[in-house]
């Protein structure tokens, strides 16, 4: 009976041995998938486990954590002031995961980040408890304070960039949203989630980065570049060949300007000031499609860009003449975001060189060494320093006297650009009101900063990019400046 | 483990009896388990548990005692089967009580600590243990109780039907005021105490008398009467009370003695070819079963729609989320299986708290059990010995690679628990008194041999070596 014994004795080996390999294909070689599989729990338990890392402005966290109780999630995240900080956090819920910034840098404020395991691996020794890293923004909290508050009950955004090194300063969106609300995993959370969602204002769309609106008027200063780089004229002060009325090309229709305005063979300085739909258009149609979206795509058109929050592509398409006329003056396909036109205004402060826009300036390890540093860089050249120069003269004419005038700081260099978009079928709806602007001091401009104000609320001859939007620029303009005092 | 070496199996006159290396091996495994019990307290609360020393204490008293029984009634024993079995209760304890710690499972509307009852069910087992040392004093006693045990087992099988079902499966029985026992569990050793002595008689006339057909040996019609009859036993276990797992285990330790009695491979042939077709066929129209079927092929499919798939899954996950080391005790997730997460889910806790390293030894834990049992079958002078002792340790393998396989997703699950280490009294109590006539065997097997006697078995064995 001996034989057959042992032939059940080697059976039973290979059942073990059986075990043995499945146990290693699941624990070894598929250990990394079932650990992050999309149902495993565990991924967000760890995730709330330890108290989540802060984003960092001006040295004061805007973000907390705190403990709670009735879940297996243990941290919850809370913000100080939410629906202003918003648009630069995003939000992180137990329930709704996480957008933009605690996002993107979630790694780091979870402290699971490659990025800190050496922090990770010292810790393991000396026993300390596990915290998340920091990260320190860009953001200039004066100036965000001013323009969450001068933006207040309208619709709207503001982004403000530094010209010289990219970095963000504002970046505000209104109306806005408190991420707490929903940073739970409870039913209440989700109520409020569901609300927010089905909220008509949509207070949860980052209207500084995700919405594009036709720019408008503060689209010419994109066309005036196009004009001074291409050659079509040197000097800002020359008479330019602008016939007014001026037909649109392959129609039958008059391009209008705006009242009875001083525009015919006006200068590239006086049609920016007045803001001359005539002068611009042709300057458009004359360079042609292809140049205007080689000079747009310059300033960041067409194309995502990552802050490293992502920013929606703005578009200058191809188009047919007519319609790239229309482009020409911020009408017809055109659609920039906030932070796009911020850039705008930001290259043509800085010389010509537009910087690579960014919000985070460090990350820093639990123990709050920093272990990643921005350094600045540039985006690209859109236009050179002479050219440059020649458009800051007439953007600050604008702001001398032009349809900027509420936005001049005493003691201080600004130029700005107006706009008010129409938008609708037949410009049936309120159109936004715009304003592009830099200020310049002695050691170069500190800022540039883009309004937008889609206020509904509004009468119509209200909405003029001078009247609502420049007041706000002024604020976030002054705010950057006290603040480097 | 070198002490144990140098283990011929059948020991020479002044065999060792190898009583001290048991208590030696007994100290480590009582010492492992307290360990594991220290390491749950410092991880969940800080500190050590205050009941540590109880624990210590009475862990230490079961497997003392089984010691000393053992020492004093069967001093020729296997040294390991003891302090391994050991082992492994402890080491369930250490794990049922950490999951009785958990939040998850405290914040449930029914929930009973489970660590102070399985206790209690530990100590009833080492005191079957120790009852059957010191009442059998020869297992070929057993061999008087064949047909008896036929009926015994039958009716303890039988018995569930007439309960309701707990959680689909009909293999409880409820005693008001009690609890409830699975009989299946013991039916498992008197069953194989039927098989062992009607095998033994009828061996000869199910070898021998045979024709060859295409190199098997086909058995007569009427021999394969028995083995149809264990076949259609096992799928009305199978219908009747949807017990997928019992159904195999019987079936395959039923096979696996054929085999050893009979020494022939057709027996195998058959009996995979029986099993296959009634899994296929009881598959066909039980969707209890299906749906196992359908969790086994893709867990994560089913996930929200099927409760089995995603029970699996989530078992899948605690081994995924063990890695190689694991989490240690008390510090990972596995509370998350929910459902039978300290029965017969306990094995993904050993895989999520420790790791592919604690699940490679604990499954080698068991496969030494089998090992130390297949062993004294092969030491056994009787073939009612031999064959109870494949019997048993055939179906400890068997029971083991179906839970085992069944939580880690390598067979489709079926419901029955991880011998000695899950929550379950019928279980623990059961498998203990099957060590005790495992021991029982192997200390008849080892005792030097009052008189030279030599049969041609024990003549093959003395060769043998592991």
């Amino acid at each position: 009976m001996n034989k057959p014994l042992r032939r059940i004795a080697i059976f039973c080996g290979l059942l073990v041995l059986a075990l043995l390999v499945r146990v290693n294909w699941l624990q070894y070689v598929r250990a990394d998938e079932l650990n992050a599989n999309e149902h495993n729990r565990r991924v967000q338990i760890e995730r709330y486990a330890h108290e989540r890392g802060n984003i960092i402005v001006d040295g004061n966290p805007v973000t907390g954590s705190v403990e709670t109780k009735g879940s297996d999630f243990k941290y919850k995240r809370v913000w100080k002031n939410g629906p202003m900080w918003a648009p630069v956090t995003g939000y992180s819920s137990q329930a709704f995961d996480a957008s933009q910034l605690e996002s993107i840098e979630d790694g780091i404020l979870t402290g699971n980040s490659d990025q800190l395991f050496f922090d990770r691996t010292l810790s393991l020794f000396t026993g300390e408890k596990k915290t998340g890293g920091n990260i320190v923004t860009t953001l200039n909290s004066a100036a965000q304070k001013a323009a969450f508050k001068e933006l207040g009950n309208k619709k709207g955004a503001v982004a403000a960039i530094d010209p010289q090194t990219g970095a963000i300063l504002t970046l505000v969106s209104t109306p806005s949203y408190d991420p707490s609300v929903f940073a739970g995993n409870s039913l209440k959370d989700a109520e409020a989630r569901q609300q927010l969602l089905k909220d008509k204002d949509k207070p949860m769309l980052n209207r500084a980065l995700r919405e594009t609106y036709p720019p408008g008027s503060t689209f010419k200063v994109v066309t005036a570049a196009a004009a001074l780089e291409n050659g079509l004229y040197k000097d800002i002060d020359d008479k330019t060949n602008s016939p007014l009325p001026w037909r649109l090309p392959l129609t039958t229709g008059n391009l209008a300007n705006e009242g009875n305005i001083p525009c015919e063979n006006a200068s590239l300085r006086e049609a920016l000031r007045w803001s001359c739909n005539t002068v611009f258009g042709k300057i458009s149609d004359d360079l042609g499609n292809q140049k205007m979206i080689d000079e747009a795509d310059k300033f960041g058109f067409n194309e995502e860009i990552f802050t490293p929050v992502r920013a929606d592509a703005s578009v200058y398409p191809k188009d047919n003449r007519p319609q790239n006329a229309m482009a020409g003056i911020g009408q017809a396909s055109n659609r920039a975001t906030p932070l796009q036109m911020a850039m705008v205004a930001a290259a043509v402060a800085n010389d010509g060189k537009l910087m690579q826009p960014y919000m985070v300036a460090e990350r820093q390890a639990p123990n709050l060494d920093v272990i990643y540093t921005h350094e600045k860089e540039q985006f690209s050249q859109p236009l050179s320093g002479e050219n440059a120069q020649k458009l800051q003269q007439m953007m600050e004419t604008v702001v001398e006297n032009g349809t900027g005038t509420n936005a001049r700081i005493p003691g201080v260099t600004v130029g700005g650009k107006t706009g008010t978009a129409q938008h609708g079928l037949n410009n049936s709806e309120n159109p936004y009101a715009w304003f592009i602007s830099y200020a310049k001091t002695d050691s170069g401009s500190p800022v540039a900063v883009a309004v937008v104000v889609e206020d509904s609320q509004a009468n119509r001859d209200d909405i003029s990019g001078g009247g609502l939007a420049a007041p706000i620029a002024k604020a976030v303009m002054k705010a950057v400046i006290d603040s480097k005092k | 483990m070198s002490v144990v070496t140098n283990t011929t199996t059948i020991g020479a006159i002044d065999a060792p009896s190898r009583r001290n290396t048991e208590l030696m091996l007994m100290v480590f495994a009582v010492a492992i388990s307290v360990f594991a019990y220290a390491n749950v307290g410092l991880a969940l609360n800080g500190e050590l548990p205050s009941g540590m020393l109880g624990y210590g204490l009475g862990l230490a008293l079961l497997g003392g005692i089984g010691h000393l029984a053992v020492r004093k009634f069967a001093r020729y024993a296997d040294p390991l089967l003891l302090p391994l079995a050991t082992l492994l209760n402890g080491l369930g304890l250490a794990i049922i009580w950490r999951l009785d710690q958990s939040e998850r499972f405290q914040a449930t509307e029914n929930f009973v600590p489970a660590a102070s009852k399985q206790l209690v069910f530990s100590a009833l087992g080492v005191a079957l243990l120790v009852v059957v040392l010191l009442a059998l004093k020869d297992h070929r006693i057993l061999q008087r109780y064949t047909y008896i045990s036929m009926l015994v087992a039958l009716f303890l099988l039988i018995l569930p039907m007439f309960f309701p079902a707990v959680n689909g499966a009909k293999i409880w029985i409820k005693i008001p005021g009690l609890g409830t026992i699975q009989p299946g569990e013991f039916a498992k050793i008197i069953i194989a105490v039927f098989f062992a002595g009607y095998l033994m008689v009828k061996r000869d006339a199910l070898a021998l008398a045979s024709r060859r057909f295409m190199g098997l040996y086909l058995p007569r019609g009427r021999d394969l009467g028995p083995i149809l009859m264990v076949w259609a036993f096992s799928i009305l276990i199978l219908v009747f009370e949807t017990d997928l797992g019992s159904s195999l285990l019987f079936f395959g330790m039923f096979v696996v003695m054929l085999y050893v009695a009979t020494e022939r491979t057709s027996w195998i042939v058959f009996g995979l070819l029986m099993s296959a077709a009634g899994a296929v066929g009881v598959a066909a129209f039980e969707p209890h079963v299906q749906q196992r079927v359908t969790a086994w092929l893709d867990p994560f499919d089913g996930w929200g729609k099927l409760a089995a798939s995603e029970q699996m899954a989530k078992s899948l996950m605690a081994f995924g989320s063990g890695g190689t080391l694991g989490t240690g005790l008390g510090q990972g997730n596995s509370d998350l299986i929910g459902f039978a997460a300290n029965s017969d889910f306990i094995l993904a806790t050993v895989g999520e708290e420790l790791g592919l390293a604690g699940m490679m030894a604990v499954l080698l834990v068991y496969g030494l059990i089998v090992e130390r049992g297949v062993r004294t079958a092969l030491a056994a002078r009787d073939p009612f010995g031999k064959l109870l002792a494949i019997g048993l340790s055939g179906s400890f393998a068997i029971q083991v690679f179906v839970v085992a396989g069944g939580v880690m997703g390598l067979i489709p699950l079926t419901g029955m628990t991880m011998p000695f280490v899950a929550a379950g009294g019928s279980s623990v109590i059961a498998n203990w008194a099957l060590i005790g006539i495992l021991l029982r065997i192997s200390d008849t097997a080892r005792r030097p041999a009052p008189a030279p006697a030599p049969s041609p078995d024990a003549e093959m064995t003395q060769v043998v070596r592991p």
